[in-house]
């Protein structure tokens, strides 16, 4: 009897195993060493025999030589062999917001309407999507997490892929509002002659005035304590300069106009977000400092006549031009694992593989306005990292065997490793 | 002469007999007018390749008498000198939907609302879209104001159709002349017409333009075995037509090239040559076009010039628009150049009056004037075998001609009048004398002047000239010989100064009131004559240079198609795929196939490729895609009728693209909107060639299954109407059209069997069981989308049950959960790297499937499904190394050998062995690192992927874009009127679940498309 019992509760607990995501990282006591890795910092340089000290949930020290024998009395870590990387931060992206693609009562990123600076993502962030610790497992350790739709989608927050709830997960809090540019072009269904066409939007000129005419009151009125307007006062942030403005452009005319928007806005924060190919745009971004986030590699060229590679080339492109570029994954959430592949696949076309590796750490950070707390391995910033035996933008070797945020080491379970596990375990297959 | 006489009195009493008398009473006096004219001394166009200069037509009534030079004639004829003018017989145009009723195309209906029967009345086809039964004779009215404007620019007869299905019916010959109906209509049944497109069919099926072959296919079979005997049940008056149509001339009314090379294929089917209407695009493959030997129905409806002074926005124009608006215009020229047969019709032309200029532009672009002329006369007439009526200037046919000023197709020419069946139609009056010249005159505002009367006869032009230097433009008008003529003094004084004046021979004379309203008279007398005027002086336009054409016609086309090489691959890093291993080796290549594969080769007179540090691997085989595909999916929860082989696009980017990603085989599969859909089309890559060469030969053949949410339309926003809904209806499907498919079987059986088949029927052939049949016979394997357990052990089951196999479950995202059951049943799984989440039937699917089956023993591929991962299936594969550790050689097997294996192309493809097909690829990398760029993509020894002439291509690509940007701003600086450019939308993405019809709208997605775009404007 006792032994169904325990059997039973066995039972129970696997099921429950199954049944939920892994734990929430456990901070890392004491002061820790982690010796003899390659560190690759984010920002460009590598050290062959690094070090680096945690404590506290902080990078407290990195060098290239042994600091173990510095701090006798701390934990020792060697990772002959192994190399450390700064946490990918992956813009621009509904993981956490939504759980099953097709189905809406899944998803929390769109609200109706066109006017939404107010709406924040930060609240339906949730911490216990099972997918989120999918993506962990291939390095992404940050996510911003951004609305959709409509004129002004609303506001984005910065979260840590860990956290018991989102008030626990938040890195930064309604970093920035997302406004999407109006498009100069629209597809049209030509009856006559039943072909799609793409057409002049008439309403092109009119739309922009609407969205000068938004700011201009946002302006006004955040110079009056008294007026209460909740769409209004969303925009304080990005006018006073705590916050970013993400504007979303469809293609380089309406880059330039953006461009020329957040100028006379006086903007302090302004990031392009899509994808940018004339000089002209590339000249005007530089111009103006401003910061562009493309979108993954793995995307077909905009036309026929385009070169077959152009998505693959324009990291190089534009950084080789002097631009910070970030890079995002535009495709589903749960495709954001791909995030280090797709920059990697960069490198194979005019980046260096640092470079590759900085656009989706330290430029993602400037960008987003976090580099004072990740996107490298130097000391100040948090304890966001980590360590894998192989190259972690590229598929064919990147094995990540543990990961930090903010200092607490996360599991690297999920749910489609246990299910493997289940049915490895069915058929008595090696692993 | 006495003898021309006789045969004249002959002709008389024939004529006296068949045309005097009529049905209709006159209500009054009879009106009978002289019935005979006599046309003298014009230059006689009897047909393109004779003339008769001072030739004289004599007609009676509305025929033609007698065509020659000073032959006798009855003293009651009208006589007409056209001395200098050119008669041509009238123009005849095939594609007419003259007289018919307008044509409203349905808009595509909701998707999940679908209508399954016809909705048309009475005893006729099941479905709308075949309307064989429709006679254009019987529909037919006359519409003067459309038939005056074909007159003006030539025309005489059209055969007229209702343009409106897939068999549309047939037309009838009618005369342009004003009359009845039953004057106009002269010959009944003329044609049979059938298109790819359903036209106002409210019904959902078919969706696809595969569907569409299928449909047309099909009645073609349903009217043999109707009129063979049929189902004595069944009276069905649409197949009676249609097969009474096969016996008449078929015209098919396609869109492009590729629809007639398509049509061509139904056509050999069933015995029928099809005159071909043509989309004027047959420049891109002549040589294609030639092999038909079809008659063509031309088009003169060129591309406008369009609009590319904003370098931003002319970015969006494609190259293909950009040297199809430079070669159009020598598309007619081109079918002449190779002895095409063909004429040219006005269908297309969204304004009629452009004809005859559009008709000198491609003259100017080579097309012979004769072969012009024939084009719009003996070359129709004898296509539809109406000669005898119509088409030249002979005896017995109608007086059906045209009078011209000039050679008909020279720019300076004007139609005087065209006679149809003896009716005279005044197209340019010129029975106004011209008044052009400089004239003397006193005007009140001025000290010295004079007017220039310049341009047409009845709209002259007149400027006032001061002081032999200023010129005031004046706005006139000409009534007979009553001038008009209103001008102001100068630019900016704001009065108009009104003149009328009388022409008299030299002189003009007349009064005015100025700007103050002060009355004047005037009185101008010409001085001298017109001088020859630019339009007589132009020169003969030069023939316009022209770009080379490109295979296919498209970025990154060749000039050439890549012909295959002899090859010595040289120190690569070779993944056999063989037992050998990964190994450092050389490869040879001859003929297409590989030859050898050792360690120092040395072959003399082969091209040596060095890929020291490279690697060599076998091209990629993609298990699942679409693309290169006009159509997706049909809309029959049993749609295998439809074939992917009907809708290869062989001009898809795509194509190129992938070869830059190391691809070079494709099963091209039907979506997943069907339980069972349709066949595969399995190609090789090879970018240039036709639908039918990217076809490998004797290919295995293949269909498509689909299981879940797609086929019980599971993500629809409203319960769908379509049966199944759910996944138990789904076995039902199944297990009935298996029932239906033995059933058909048997009947076909015992038929086939039967020694002495008089009195006995053949069965109905039927294409959706056949391919079923095919299945049960175990000749056309399954390819089944599949993603859960349930339905998958469900499918196992059922055909453990029916007796039929299943080939592959494509997806097959819980593959892992049945690898056991799979590997029984020696069922292939080809799956996706990582896909989840994305729907509610995939939120168990695991990235370490792909490992989990192939350790489990299943023979597993990786698929793309999709036109960009399909360039990247290396860096999938090697996903398989990452999630559950295969090995690389086994992780490089997922997307080559795999698959070519369960493709059934095992033996011929998939590793680097001696004697299969040299479909190889050299990297720059290990192909499963991401890093990895092919740098050569070879298929059959022939390299179709470069990547050393990458940048070449690349800057011809924007040299031939610039050179075209080039001749069309000067055509904008010569006043040529220019259009906005029309982007071509890019198609979306297609993956199985795409619904893509219309251009690359799905029709689920279309709703919500044209709203978005309502908004917008």
């Amino acid at each position: 009897m006792k032994k169904i019992i325990s059997l039973i509760s066995i039972t129970l607990l696997g099921t429950q195993l199954i049944a939920q995501n892994p734990k929430v990282g456990k901070m890392v006591t004491g002061k820790t060493v982690f010796k003899n890795a390659r560190i690759f910092v984010g920002n460009g340089t590598e050290l062959s025999q690094g070090s680096m000290v945690i404590e506290n949930g902080k990078i407290t020290e990195v060098s290239n030589s042994d600091l173990s024998v510095k701090f006798p009395g701390s934990a020792i870590i060697d990772l002959k062999g192994k190399s450390i990387y700064p946490g990918i931060i992956s813009p621009n992206n509904s993981l956490g917001l939504t759980e099953i693609e097709s189905i809406r009562p899944t998803s929390d990123f769109q609200e109706i309407g066109e006017y939404n600076p107010n709406v924040r993502t930060l609240i339906a962030f949730n911490t216990d999507s099972e997918v989120i610790p999918t993506v962990r497992g291939n390095g992404v350790l940050i996510t911003q997490a951004t609305p959709e739709g409509g004129v002004l989608s609303g506001r984005s927050s910065i979260m840590n892929l860990d956290g018991w709830n989102w008030e626990d997960a938040v890195l930064k809090a309604d970093d920035g509002v997302w406004l999407n540019w109006p498009s100069k072009f629209g597809m049209s269904f030509n009856q006559a002659t039943f072909t799609r066409e793409v057409k002049k939007n008439e309403n092109y000129q009119s739309k922009i005035k609407e969205i000068e005419t938004f700011f201009l009151q946002a302006g006004t009125v955040s110079k009056d304590n008294q007026y209460e307007n909740l769409k209004l006062s969303a925009l304080t942030g990005i006018l006073s300069g705590s916050s970013r403005l993400y504007l979303a452009i469809s293609s380089d005319k309406e880059a330039i106009d953006a461009i020329a928007f957040a100028k006379t806005q006086k903007i302090k924060y302004p990031v392009i977000v899509g994808a940018v190919y004339s000089d002209l745009v590339i000249d005007l971004l530089k111009q103006n400092n401003i910061p562009v986030l493309i979108p993954s590699t793995h995307r077909l060229p905009e036309r026929a006549d385009n070169d077959v590679w152009s998505a693959y080339k324009l990291p190089s492109r534009l950084i080789s031009k002097g631009l910070l570029v970030g890079m995002y994954y535009n495709d589903s959430y749960w495709r954001t694992r791909n995030l280090p592949f797709v920059a990697g696949n960069a490198a194979g076309h005019g980046l260096t593989k640092a470079q590759a590796l900085s656009m989706i750490t330290i430029n993602n950070a400037k960008i987003l306005g976090i580099d004072d707390l990740v996107g490298t391995i130097e000391a100040g910033k948090l304890a966001t990292f980590v360590i894998s035996t192989g190259d972690i933008l590229d598929m064919r070797t990147s094995r990540i065997e543990r990961a930090f945020i903010s200092g607490k080491e996360v599991l690297l379970d999920d749910k489609q490793k246990r299910l493997a596990e289940k049915y490895i375990e069915k058929y008595g297959i090696e692993k | 002469m006495r003898k021309n006489y006789g045969l004249f009195l002959v002709l008389l009493s024939f004529w006296y007999s068949s045309l005097g008398q009529t049905t209709v009473p006159v209500n009054g006096v009879r009106d009978k007018r002289p019935e005979y004219s006599l046309f003298k001394n014009a230059t006689l166009h009897v047909d393109s390749k004779t003339t008769i200069t001072n030739g004289w037509i004599l007609i009676k009534g509305d025929r033609i008498l007698k065509v020659g030079k000073d032959f006798e004639f009855p003293k009651e004829a009208m006589i007409y000198d056209l001395a200098g003018k050119h008669v041509y017989p009238s123009f005849i145009d095939l594609d007419s939907d003259y007289g018919m009723p307008e044509i409203k195309r349905q808009r595509p209906t909701n998707f999940y609302d679908t209508q399954f029967n016809s909705q048309k009345e009475g005893a006729f086809s099941w479905n709308q879209a075949l309307k064989p039964e429709v006679n254009a004779s019987d529909i037919f009215k006359v519409d003067d104001k459309a038939a005056s404007e074909l007159r003006k620019i030539g025309f005489g007869v059209v055969v007229s159709h209702s343009k409106d299905g897939i068999a549309r019916g047939t037309s009838a010959l009618v005369s342009l002349a004003s009359g009845s109906e039953k004057e106009s209509l002269l010959k009944t049944q003329v044609a049979a017409h059938y298109s790819f497109e359903k036209g106002s069919s409210t019904q959902t099926y078919p969706v696809s333009l595969m569907g569409s072959v299928a449909l047309l296919r099909q009645a073609i079979y349903d009217s043999k075995w109707y009129v063979a005997g049929g189902n004595s049940s069944e009276r069905n008056l649409s197949l009676e037509a249609m097969a009474k149509n096969l016996s008449l001339p078929s015209i098919f009314h396609g869109k492009s090239l590729l629809d007639e090379l398509r049509a061509e294929k139904i056509g050999k089917e069933f015995g029928l040559k099809f005159i071909q209407k043509s989309g004027g695009d047959e420049y891109r493959r002549i040589e294609e076009i030639k092999k038909l030997n079809s008659h063509i129905i031309g088009t003169v409806n060129f591309p406008k010039a369009l609009d590319v002074e904003d370098p931003l926005d002319a970015e969006r124009v494609s190259l293909e628009d950009l040297k199809h608006w430079e070669m159009a215009p020598a598309n007619l020229a081109k079918l002449a150049e190779n002895q095409i047969n063909f004429s040219i019709s006005t269908s297309d032309l969204p304004e009629k009056s452009t004809f005859l200029t559009n008709i000198q532009k491609a003259i100017t672009h080579g097309l012979d004037k004769n072969q012009a002329l024939e084009a719009l006369t003996s070359s129709p007439a004898k296509a539809l075998k109406i000669d005898d009526l119509v088409g030249s200037l002979k005896t017995g046919l109608f007086a059906n001609f045209i009078i011209s000023t000039e050679e008909i197709f020279d720019p300076k020419s004007k139609i005087v009048e065209n006679w149809i069946q003896g009716k005279k139609y005044v197209i340019n009056d010129l029975s106004l004398a011209s008044i052009n010249g400089k004239y003397e005159i006193t005007l009140p505002q001025f000290n010295k002047v004079k007017l220039d009367v310049t341009g047409d006869n009845d709209k002259p032009s007149i400027e006032i000239v001061v002081n032999d230097s200023t010129k005031i433009k004046t706005t006139t008008v000409r009534d007979n010989n009553f001038l008009t003529i209103n001008y102001k003094k100068s630019e900016k004084e704001p009065g108009t100064i009104r003149m009328s004046g009388l022409i008299d021979g030299n002189a003009i004379k007349g009064e005015g009131k100025d700007e103050k309203g002060s009355n004047f008279s005037w009185n101008a007398v010409k001085v001298s004559d017109a001088q020859k005027s630019k339009a007589d002086s132009v020169k003969k336009q030069e023939k316009p240079v022209l770009g080379s054409n490109i295979f296919p016609f498209t970025a990154y086309g060749n000039t050439s198609i890549p012909i295959k090489e002899d090859l010595l691959i040289k120190n690569a890093t070779v993944w056999t795929n063989e037992a050998d291993g990964i190994i450092k080796t050389d490869v040879l290549v001859k003929n297409g196939k590989i030859d050898k594969v050792g360690a120092n080769l040395s072959v003399p007179g082969v091209k040596i490729i060095d890929a020291t540090g490279k690697h060599l691997t076998n091209g990629i085989i993609d298990e699942h895609s679409h693309i290169a595909l006009f159509s997706i999916n049909e809309v029959e929860s049993v749609s295998s009728e439809v074939r992917q082989e009907d809708v290869l696009n062989s001009e898809d980017i795509n194509i190129y693209r992938q070869l830059a990603g190391g691809v070079t085989t494709s099963q091209l599969l039907h979506g997943s909107a069907d339980c069972i859909g349709g066949q595969s089309a399995i190609v090789k890559l090879k970018w240039g060639e036709t639908p039918d060469n990217l076809i490998i030969s004797n290919s295995p053949k293949f269909i498509k299954f689909a299981l879940g949410e797609n086929v019980k339309r599971g993500n629809a926003p409203q319960t769908p109407n379509r049966f199944p809904s759910t996944r138990m209806g789904v076995e039902q499907v199944f297990l009935d059209a298996f029932t239906r498919a033995k059933a058909y079987k048997a009947e076909w059986n015992a038929y086939n069997s039967a020694k002495i088949k008089t009195g006995l029927k053949a069965p109905k052939k039927d294409l959706e069981l056949d391919a079923l049949v095919e299945i049960l016979d175990g000749n056309r394997n399954i390819t089944c989308h599949s993603y859960v357990q349930s339905e998958i052990n469900m499918l196992m089951k059922l055909a453990d049950s029916l007796g039929f196999k299943v080939n592959t479950l494509t997806h097959i995202l819980e593959g892992y959960k049945v690898a056991d059951k799979m590997k029984a049943r020696g069922i292939y799984g080809s799956t996706f790297s990582d896909w989840w989440a994305y729907k509610m039937e995939v939120k168990e699917a695991i990235p370490f499937n792909a490992a989990i089956m192939t350790k489990a023993g299943v023979m597993t591929a990786i698929n793309s499904d999709d036109a960009e991962m399909a360039r990247r299936l290396n860096q999938e594969a090697a996903k398989t190394v990452l999630y559950g550790g295969l090995t690389e050689e086994q992780a490089w097997k997922t997307v080559t050998l795999n698959p070519a294996t369960m493709l059934h192309l095992g033996d011929r493809m998939g590793s680097i062995k001696a004697g299969k097909d040299a479909d190889l690829v050299i990297w720059n990398d290990n192909p499963l690192s991401i890093y990895a760029t092919p740098e050569k993509t070879i298929i059959e020894g022939a390299i179709y992927f470069d990547v050393e002439k990458e940048n070449q291509k690349l800057t011809e690509i924007n040299d031939e874009k610039n050179r075209l940007i080039q001749k069309l701003l000067q055509e904008k600086a010569k006043g040529t009127p220019t259009a906005k450019p029309q982007f071509r939308g890019r198609l979306q993405d297609i993956h199985c679940d795409s619904i893509l019809e219309y251009d690359g709208v799905s029709i689920e997605n279309l709703d919500a498309f044209l709203n978005e775009n309502n908004h917008q404007h």
